[in-house]
Parts: structure tokens; sequence; C-alpha cells
């Protein structure tokens, strides 16, 4: 969160934070676990009309931002539901928008902009690769041209929302490079399956593509030529984790400080022990940290300013580290209950944790670093 | 003071940057030049020439106390335009010896608290590059505890008489004067028994020994003070309430250490001679191509590691900047500062050392990038001492921005004489 926000920012905060404590509190999420889908397409309306799904589409389809920065206030949105651990399709939906607007035709932008803005439908990014392959140049996945089309053959996994999706954005290797297809989820030769999630409410799938044939109407931006688009994609989807977890670590961070204070061993209050405060002041740098280098890389996204690409992977290496970190040990100030269903603790750990891994671990960032500022990649 | 507008700071960053070119030395190659730390740092006096040199020239040129009010030499602008000419000025050699204790400690103390005549004496001459100074607070047998000061200032006629001994100033025998805390009244408690005077460290008494630090060089010194004349007027702040100025002292000993002064030209990080705007990797990526360890994935996730400790310390240090001057941080956020600081300087101390490997400890004679680093090493933990404990920051930042119990303290309210202290020599 950024110290100095616009009155309208601000605005937008406690409109997330109203409509998350009144709709969709933690014990909601505990129901939607057990939920297939692991949120509400009517709360996901409801959340559309509130900004979620507009802040990067143009206003002429439905779309509009509250400062003119749609990336940065999407952001406020992405942190307040770490804080809630809030369910939904929040980054995939605002990644695929973003790129229509900015690169699809004009028939793509008016066929999915105003209903992906109203929230009535679901799109996602399929991305990686088994297993675990997050860079651009892993793709394997091909689109070979055909007659008025392409044929796409390949294997895409941790596609989020998968199953619930009516269109997926698959990036795949063409001729001349990378390109991406816009093709609706329910084509013949898609196959979904549903995997488990360490969070409770995000869901996943992996997605087979077995021979699928798509009209030439399907690429987005230039044929061959998505690298651009694509690394654009990774700092927004970057952008949107580092925030949600800067969210959910600092709820969690700020409810253990008042733990120390409510409770008492030996006769002393917990945060009176030098031990202990020490572990808190730590902590209290970490997650300032945290907060600096999540706003410098969405502010750089926001710009698509030349060190975007080096500072979202710093922002991810350090929060993806630290965030985790930070939560384990406000566990371990928790003492038993901190380990039990019962408690909160865990939905916080399961989301930071998800979010850690996904979009490339911090050891993955932290040699795309390496290889920015000391040469060739290995 | 307004803010500065986008368009009046390009203004004034373009004049810099015109000034800059024509007027300042650059750096040679890509280092600030530094000694062989085996060789006592012989060069130390022609360093502090050169830079009073370069700090003469700044002021001749209008960009020496750029935050400084006008009627004391300065030119009175906000805080925006000191960043903006520091981005500027690397890659030129600037008078980093000025900068720490004399520009962003001892002359906005002086401003504080000074009476006009020691405002109108000193600041002046501080922004022409004539005045060198030091913060005389640490004591031998102190440690962390400032204010148990035993240096002790005893009236006598119109002035005072000075004794006993301070330590950890980077340099004593080439400062002109001193800021030094001592107690005044031993009959009160601890904080309210202190006062701060102005020191001139060239005259009778005066004795300084410098002390070899474990990597062999001989950074600080510890001074001596053996029946020293001070008049009346080198009292600075009241009588008595030394430790508010004291504490000010350390205000922005934190900010400067922190890389967050507005006084300070330009940052140098603690023991090294880079600018702010240089990152380690620099080093860290020679030193591991030099070790033919360039494509090892184990060193290139540290060459990754310590890069992004570097960009976040910065972002960390801008940020609680900025929720400072907001409103939104309590002052003593810059405590936050201070520890991202000495924690990071360590751990990219200690990658320095992983990658350098056995270059770090067996070398040929010279002044080798890996042995530096090996030797740099010895001494990690000065970045996580001086300037205030990692401890004592840890202390600060629960207690005044988490607003946990305050440790306990003994005997804070009785006679100082009656408290228990360390006896003995001792350097903690």
């Amino acid at each position: 969160m950024e110290y100095e926000l616009s009155a309208e920012q601000e605005a937008l905060r406690e409109a997330t934070q109203r409509f998350l404590n009144a709709e969709c509190p933690l014990a909601v999420v505990r129901e939607l676990a057990d939920e297939s889908p692991g949120y509400r397409p009517g709360l996901w309306r409801t959340a559309a009309r509130l900004g979620w799904t507009s802040m990067l589409v143009p206003e002429e389809y439905g779309g509009g931002s509250v400062s003119g920065d749609g990336l940065r206030d999407l952001a406020i949105i992405a942190e307040e539901c770490g804080r809630m651990v809030a369910p939904g399709p929040l980054h995939p939906v605002n990644i695929v928008a973003s790129t229509i607007a900015t690169a699809g035709t004009a028939e793509q932008r008016s066929a999915l902009l105003p209903a992906i803005a109203a929230g009535e439908t679901v799109v996602s990014w399929a991305f990686c690769e088994p297993p675990s392959r997050w860079r651009a140049q892993d793709v394997r996945l091909t689109a070979t041209a055909t007659d008025g089309g392409f044929v796409l053959r390949g294997e895409k996994s941790a596609v989020e929302a998968a199953a619930q999706s009516s269109h997926l954005l698959v990036t795949a290797r063409t001729e001349g490079g990378l390109s991406q297809f816009i093709v609706p989820a329910d084509l013949p030769g898609i196959s979904v399956t549903e995997l488990k999630s360490i969070d409770l409410v995000r869901r996943f799938g992996d997605v087979r593509f077995d021979d699928v044939e798509v009209g030439a109407a399907t690429v987005v931006g230039r044929l061959g030529a998505a690298e651009a688009d694509v690394e654009y994609q990774l700092q927004l989807a970057l952008s949107l984790q580092c925030a949600e977890m800067v969210g959910a670590v600092d709820r969690v961070f700020s409810f253990t400080v008042q733990e120390a204070f409510n409770r008492y061993s030996f006769g002393r209050q917990l945060a009176s022990y030098q031990a202990l405060k020490h572990r808190f002041a730590d902590m209290r740098l970490w997650l300032e940290a945290c907060h600096a280098t999540a706003t410098a890389a969405i502010r750089a996204t926001q710009a698509r300013a030349d060190n975007a690409k080096e500072l979202t992977s710093v922002a991810k290496a350090y929060i993806g580290d630290h965030g985790p970190e930070i939560i384990q040990d406000c566990i371990q100030l928790h003492g038993g209950i901190g380990v039990t269903w019962e408690h909160d603790l865990h939905l916080y750990l399961r989301r930071v944790t998800l979010d850690r891994e996904l979009n490339g671990a911090p050891a993955e960032h932290r040699e795309r670093i390496a290889a920015l500022i000391g040469g060739s990649e290995t | 003071m307004t803010d500065p507008t986008p368009e009046e700071l390009l203004e004034f960053r373009l004049e810099a940057r015109g000034w800059l070119a024509d007027n300042m030395p650059r750096q040679d190659g890509d280092r600030v030049v530094r000694g062989d730390p085996f060789q006592g740092r012989l060069g130390d006096a022609e360093r502090v020439r050169r830079a009073r040199q370069l700090q003469r020239t700044l002021f001749d040129g209008g960009y020496a106390g750029l935050v400084f009010p006008v009627q004391y030499g300065g030119r009175g602008l906000p805080p925006e335009y000191q960043q903006v000419f520091a981005e500027e000025a690397a890659g030129y050699q600037m008078p980093l010896w000025l900068n720490a204790s004399t520009l962003a400690i001892v002359a906005p103390t002086l401003l504080e608290f000074g009476t006009e005549e020691q405002r109108q004496a000193h600041i002046p001459a501080i922004l022409r590059g004539e005045e060198f100074w030091a913060q005389l607070l640490s004591e031998p047998t102190g440690g962390s505890d400032l204010a148990g000061a035993v240096t002790s200032a005893t009236r006598q006629g119109d002035g005072w008489i000075l004794n006993g001994a301070k330590i950890w100033t980077s340099g004593a025998h080439l400062r002109d004067f001193g800021l030094c805390l001592a107690r005044t009244d031993w009959a009160a408690p601890k904080h309210r028994g202190l006062s701060v005077f102005i020191v001139d460290l060239r005259q009778p008494g005066v004795s300084v020994v410098p002390i070899k630090q474990a990597n062999g060089s001989s950074e600080f010194c510890q001074e001596f003070f053996d029946q020293v004349a001070l008049a009346d007027t080198a009292l600075v702040g009241e009588l008595n309430d030394g430790w508010t100025v004291a504490s000010r002292m350390l205000f922005h000993e934190r900010r400067v250490v922190g890389g967050a002064s507005p006084y300070a030209g330009v940052v140098r990080a603690r023991g090294r001679g880079r600018t702010a705007e240089r990152g380690p990797e620099a080093d860290l990526i020679r030193i591991a191509a030099d070790a033919g360890r360039g494509a090892d994935p184990g060193t290139r996730q540290l060459i990754g590691e310590a890069h992004v400790l570097a960009i976040v310390r910065r972002q960390l240090v801008q940020r609680v900047t900025a929720g400072v001057r907001c409103g939104k941080l309590p002052a003593a956020a810059g405590s936050l500062q201070k520890l991202m600081t000495a924690t990071t300087s360590a751990r990219i101390s200690s990658i320095g050392l992983e990658i350098a490997g056995t270059s770090g400890v067996v070398y040929r004679p010279g002044d080798d990038i890996a042995a530096r680093v090996g030797r740099d090493y010895l001494v990690r933990q000065a970045s996580c001492i001086g300037g205030g404990t990692n401890e004592i920051q840890r202390n600060m930042i629960s207690e005044r921005l988490l607003g946990m119990p305050k440790e306990p303290r003994a005997n804070e309210d009785g006679p100082f004489q009656e408290a228990r202290r360390t006896s003995g020599p001792g350097r903690r």
C-alpha cells in the first residue's frame, strides 16, 4: 500500500473492505472451500460493479479506473483481497482483459470486454507448462498454420479457474516466435483436468490441447511477436501477486501484534519480552520492505518502465521469501492454536504459499535478475 | 515551503548536470579510490584536504547546503533538490568525508540548538569546507548506553574544564571541532545532568589515538581530554539538557546511515567506496567471473539475492522517508532504515566472501578485489554496531513503532553518581 493515496483511491479501498467484510468474511471463504467453483458468480458480479474487473478495461467497453492508473487502483483491490483471503479469479481475468484491451482486435474487444467488465464471464491465461515452467522461452505448445487458421497441440498447467472460464488466452509457439490466441474453452480437443490447490478457494486445472482447430481471428496481437505482451502479462501477474501477499502478511502481522498485547504468560504480557520484541521488530522491517518493493514493482509496471522486468522480479523474490516466513513466525508466536484448522492463520499461509510458487518461485526470479544484470541466461 | 513541481526539478536537474560536467572531476575508473588498509590509510590527510576543496567548489557553484537556510550560506530549497543533485552527482568526486558527521549531523544540530552566534560562526564555514567536525558521544565504557556518559565538564570561573575520553570517531586527528556530550551535574538523574559543548580538537589537552581494527585498517580514533578549557559560549542548547541535543544528533545519524538524510550530498555505504547509485553486483559479478563461477547456478542465486537486497533497501529507505514526511510514520521509523541498511550490508558482505571462496582468504599481495571482500568480511558487523546497534534499533522499532513495553532500566531516576557502571577500561 502506498502511503499517499488520493481521496478516490482511499474511497476505493474502503469500498472494497466494506464489501469483503459484509459479503465475504472468512466464514464464507471457509464455506466456499467445499463448493466447486470456489467463488459465487453472484458475488463476482457485485465485485465487478465495485471495479474488480474494470480497471484495465477502457471506458467504451464498460471499464474505467479510479485514478487513471488502472493497475495502481487494481493493486489496492488485490491487497484488500489478500487481507481477506478473498475468492474470485481476480488475477487471470484482469491479465487477459488488459491484453485484449491493448492488443486485441476490435471484434475481440467488443465480444469479450463488456462481459468481463460486467462480471458475466470469466477468462483465464493458459501460460505455464508442465512441469512448472513459467518462462516464455519454455513454451512448447505449438500453433501450426493451416488453411484459414491454426491447430493447437500441447499442454498447459496450473491454469487458474480453467474449468470456470469461457475463454482462454493461450500462449503458443508459432513459426516466427511466440503468439497468443483467445479461444473458447469448450472447443473440441480442449480438455480440462481439475487440480487440488493448497488454497481453499482458488481453483486450477491442467488443460490439454489435442489438435484444436482455431480460426485466424483468434490471434491476439502480432503473430509470432507476442514476447512483449507475454512479458507484460507476467509483470501484471507478479504485481498483483505481490500486492495480494503484502495484504495477507500485513493483516496477519497486525493481529499477531495484538495477540502479543492480549496474552500473558508467567504474569507478563508477551509484548514485554525482549526476545519477542526483537522478532516483531524484524518482522515489522520486512513487512515495510515488502510494501516498499511491491509498490515500486506496481508503479514500474503501471508506467511500462524499462526496469519493470527487474523490479517485478525483485519484489517477487523478496516478498516470496519473506512473506511466508513472517506468517510462519506469527504462527510460532501464537503457539498451539496457530497450527489448528480452527484458527484463520492457515488460510493466509495457504494463499501466500500459493502466490510464492506461481509465476516463478523466488529462486527463478533471482536467476532472472542475475541474467538481467550479469549477462546471458544459463 | 511548497513542494517543487516536476518542471522545476527538471530544470534544476539539467542545470546541475551541466554545472557538474563543467566543474567537478569524475571518479577515477569505476570505483572511488581507496588506500590499501594494510598501509594504515596514509592517504587520509590528503583525501580530507581534497574533500575540503571539493566542498568549496560546490559552495562557489551554489550547490553546497541546498536545504540550509539562505542566511547561513545555504539555498533554502526543499529536500527533493538535494535528492536530484545526489542522483546527478553519481560518478563525480564528492566530498564524502564531510558528509556524515559535519553536514548531516553537526550542522542540522547547530541549526536547531545553536545560538545565533554559534550558527553564524560555524554553518557558513562548514558549507565552504573550512570546518571538519566530529560527534563526540560514545565512550570507552558506555557501549550503547550513551546517556551514561562519564566525561565530565566542571564549572571553572566563566567557563568549563573538560576531562574524560570519547571513542569511535573516524579520522579524529584530521577534524577541527566536535560536539561533545559531557556530564555537568552528577547529583542529577542520568539523563538530566548532561550538556553538549563545542570542543576545538586542535587545542591543548586534547590527544587523539587511532584504533586498529580487525581488518588492519585504522578508520576510527579514541580521543582523550585532559583539563581542556572551554569558554561559556561553547555550550550548545540548555545546561543539563544535553540529552535532548544528543538525541537529535542520533536521529540525524540514523537518517544519514540509513541513507535518508536530506542534508547529505551523496550517500556512501559504510566501509565501502561506492555511492548510493551503484549496487554491489558489479563487484560480485566480477569476483564470480574471476573465480570462474559466472555460470554456476548457486553463485547466480547469490548474485540475484544481493541485487534484490540492495534494491529493496533503497526502496525501503524511500518509502519510510515518504511515510515520515506525510505523517503516517513517526520519526523513530528511521530505525527501520538503519536496521535495513545494516542487515543488508552484513548479508552482502557474507555473499561476497561466499562467491570469492579461496581467493577471498588466500591471495597475492596487492589490492585484489576478492581479497578486499575477505577483509571487509572481518569487519562485517561494524555496520550492525556503529550508529546504534541492531539491538538498539529493534528496541526502538518494537517500543516506538509497535508501542510495546519499554525495557526496564535501573537507577534512571536517582542521582547518577550512585548508579552502577562498567568499571575499568573497556571499549564497548
